[in-house]
């Protein structure tokens, strides 16, 4: 079912196979005729629209700290709800750190500190008395590597909704495990083998696995960091799709090193530089009409 | 080479340089393999050495020269009223009846001295091996019995070849008449070689054909339970705290570098402290392998702790951040992801820690296993020696047989803790299949 839908699909489907170069130029292009960008590279302030109508998780003035070092500085976005948002940038540029506040991944690294709000719920769930447990089921995270637990499939996905005590019963749980890998588009492949070890998939499943997992337990906001970095382009291909179809009911917040991508499934494209939120927009208005000159280097490809 | 294209200094080719390098690289790489081969040689020449000289020394303490006797239980002597009472039948002169035997097997000896060479050809284990065999059947009382008795230690070294009978009779513990009733046994087939169960079976003794090590190895697998029982699951859990749950600041380091030291410390300290703490303090019986355990569990300790946290460090962060990221709490990621991860690590580190401790002595003798014990421990509350300590204690008896048998006991310990570590081995593999 899968492979079917990789080969009839829309335009920028095409060009997420091996043509990623032809893919680039086709951006640079676009942007280098229009040369739109107005503000100046010293600027440091955030251009574009940070607020949005209807914001799942709004964040005000975060800054991270790891020690003495400042990583991200009083960054304020909004997250909208339903919606798929990119954060694109070169290395180092805290996109990750900052979507790791979002469900608290920080607190595992020792010195890490965040200041700031950031409001899920009208809850500031950057508040030391927050329980990070329900929160993490609430806002549901899948990493830059595969990382499959060293069980079962089925193990893997039943996991989750054990622990939170979501069935009362092996048959809820066999539910669950379906419905989330189908969700997943991952059903079809591991139908006949849920008792074998999830590490022996190849990558692109081990990371749809991994999704899955991250979906049983039902989250409302899924973060991903660089889903697709270790994976080749098909694999990439099916798990775009996949973010396409989740965003209906989930709210996504995507970390990506690919500007195609990064066009491909989001709606809003949040650019970060050295630890300043530098400009955000909607992802057409980012790659074709850059503000920021800043926005305009890194997208066409004069660093990063 | 580049000399070729003078007049001007030209620079020697890159690749030229790095050919001319080569061959002192490889010989380079040639003796530093040969190094480690010499290394391997030499660990596998003095384990060769070592296995050679204890089988070379112990095999014989496997075998046990046996001598026939022919005893006529006499009624008159065993049970004058004729009553059967087994209280009357246990403490019959059984040693009388065995020395008639031997008057009767060799009438002609005569002189009290003689006489007494001659009774001490057979094991005073002769007496006890008739008092069973009657107490076990009355009926037998009044017959003539043949059964086979343990030759005495110096007999069975002198069978065994052990004592020259070339060197002139004052330097010898056997006599040259007790030389030639051997002889004269021997002729008859009344002497012969058989499997020592009586090591395998008996605690120690002073008479080394009597002695066994069940005493000690009983001593030993009742302190090496108490040692597993407590310092496993103390270990795993301060490993897991130590590693999964504590801040790493000023105190934290203190703690993992005074772990670090204890690991080094004698053992025999850990025996000073158990004897003021366990014994003088606390009043735990001397010589019970509770106390002995306990000393233990001191001493494996850090060895388990170090071993653990190694093990618990190894498992990736990724599968952490994976648990933690579906809302799974520390606890459930740890038991549900990494300690199953990490327990082949902590169970191989328990085995190298429990082997030590299998195999130590010093801190023992501390707290009284030391002592000589006959009766076999049946918990940890008797008195028991380990298999090491009485390996040190037989090294320190003077008689001749007590070598072969301190030799023997070596090999069992070793054959022990290859057991042990094969045990580490197939557990490590059961737990790495699993996934």
């Amino acid at each position: 079912m899968q492979n079917t839908q990789t080969g009839v699909k829309t335009p920028p489907r095409t060009t997420a196979g091996p043509t990623e170069l032809d893919a680039a130029s086709d951006v640079k292009d676009a942007v280098t005729v229009a040369h739109t960008a107005t503000v100046s590279r010293d600027v440091r302030e955030t251009v574009g629209e940070i607020r949005v109508a209807d914001p799942r998780i709004r964040c005000d003035n975060v800054s991270v700290y790891y020690g003495e070092k400042r990583a991200i500085n009083d960054i304020s976005l909004d997250i909208e709800k339903n919606a798929v948002i990119a954060l694109i940038g070169p290395s180092g540029c805290g996109k990750s750190t900052f979507l790791r506040c979002l469900n608290r991944m920080n607190d595992t690294i020792d010195g890490c500190r965040v200041t700031g709000d950031i409001v899920l719920d009208e809850i500031n769930i950057n508040s030391p008395k927050i329980d990070v447990v329900p929160l993490r089921a609430q806002v549901g995270m899948v990493f830059q590597k595969p990382n499959p637990f060293p069980k079962s499939i089925w193990e893997n996905i039943a996991f989750g909704p054990r622990i939170h005590g979501f069935a009362q019963d092996k048959d809820e749980l066999d539910e669950i495990v379906v419905t989330s890998l189908k969700r997943a588009g991952l059903w079809a492949e591991v139908k006949d083998r849920l008792d074998q070890p999830g590490t022996g998939l190849s990558g692109g499943q081990q990371q749809r696995l991994c999704i899955a997992r991250t979906i049983a337990v039902s989250p409302e906001v899924i973060l991903m960091d660089e889903p697709c970095s270790a994976l080749d382009p098909i694999a990439t291909a099916k798990i775009e799709d996949l973010i396409d179809e989740l965003r209906e009911q989930f709210t996504i917040c995507i970390v990506t090193h690919s500007m195609q991508q990064a066009a491909r499934v989001s709606q809003r494209t949040a650019y970060f530089h050295l630890g300043d939120l530098i400009e955000v927009g909607a992802t057409d208005q980012i790659f074709t009409n850059p503000r920021h000159e800043l926005t305009e280097d890194y997208i066409t490809g004069r660093f990063g | 080479m580049s000399k070729q294209t003078a007049p001007a200094p030209a620079r020697p080719r890159p690749m030229d340089i790095v050919q001319a390098g080569m061959k002192r690289r490889y010989a380079e790489e040639r003796r530093f393999r040969f190094y480690g081969k010499l290394a391997i040689g030499a660990g596998l020449l003095f384990l060769t050495l070592l296995f050679t000289s204890i089988v070379a020394n112990g095999y014989s303490a496997f075998v046990q020269s046996f001598i026939q006797l022919e005893v006529y239980l006499d009624a008159e002597k065993l049970d004058p009223q004729g009553t059967r009472d087994p209280a009357q039948l246990g403490t019959a002169d059984y040693g009388g009846l065995v020395k008639q035997s031997l008057r009767s097997a060799f009438p002609e000896v005569s002189d009290r001295r003689d006489k007494r060479a001659l009774y001490g050809l057979v094991s005073s284990g002769a007496d006890f091996q008739l008092r069973s065999m009657v107490l076990e059947d009355p009926d037998i009382i009044g017959t003539r019995q043949t059964l086979w008795v343990p030759a005495d230690d110096d007999v069975d070294m002198f069978l065994k070849g052990h004592i020259d009978r070339s060197i002139p009779e004052a330097d010898r513990r056997i006599k040259d008449n007790q030389i030639s009733w051997l002889d004269q046994l021997a002729a008859e087939g009344r002497i012969e070689k058989r499997f020592n169960t009586t090591f395998f079976t008996a605690g120690d003794s002073r008479d080394p054909e009597l002695a066994g090590i069940r005493g000690a190895v009983m001593g030993s697998l009742l302190t090496l339970m108490v040692t597993l029982v407590l310092s496993f699951p103390i270990g795993v859990a301060a490993a897991v705290y130590l590693e999964e749950f504590a801040p790493r600041n000023r105190w934290t380091d203190l703690i993992e570098v005074n772990i670090n030291n204890l690991a080094a410390v004698p053992s025999i300290v850990f025996g000073l402290l158990g004897l003021a703490v366990f014994i003088n303090f606390f009043g735990i019986p001397r010589s019970a392998p509770l106390v002995g355990g306990l000393v233990l569990t001191l001493m494996t300790l850090p060895t388990i702790i170090i071993a653990s946290r190694a093990a618990l460090k190894s498992v990736p962060p990724s599968i952490r951040e994976a648990a933690l990221g579906v809302g799974a709490s520390p606890m459930q990621t740890i038991m549900y992801h990494v300690l199953p991860l990490a327990m082949p690590g902590m169970l191989t580190g328990t085995i190298i820690g429990m082997a030590q401790a299998l195999g130590e002595s010093a801190p023992l003798l501390m707290i009284g296993m030391v002592a000589f014990i006959v009766d076999v421990p049946s918990s940890v509350f008797d008195p028991a020696t380990v298999l090491p300590v009485q390996i040190f204690l037989w090294a320190d008896s003077p008689e001749r047989a007590f070598v072969e048998r301190t030799s023997a006991a070596i090999m069992v310990l070793l054959a022990f803790l290859v057991v042990m570590n094969a045990l580490a081995v197939v557990l490590r593999k059961r737990f790495e299949r699993r996934w």
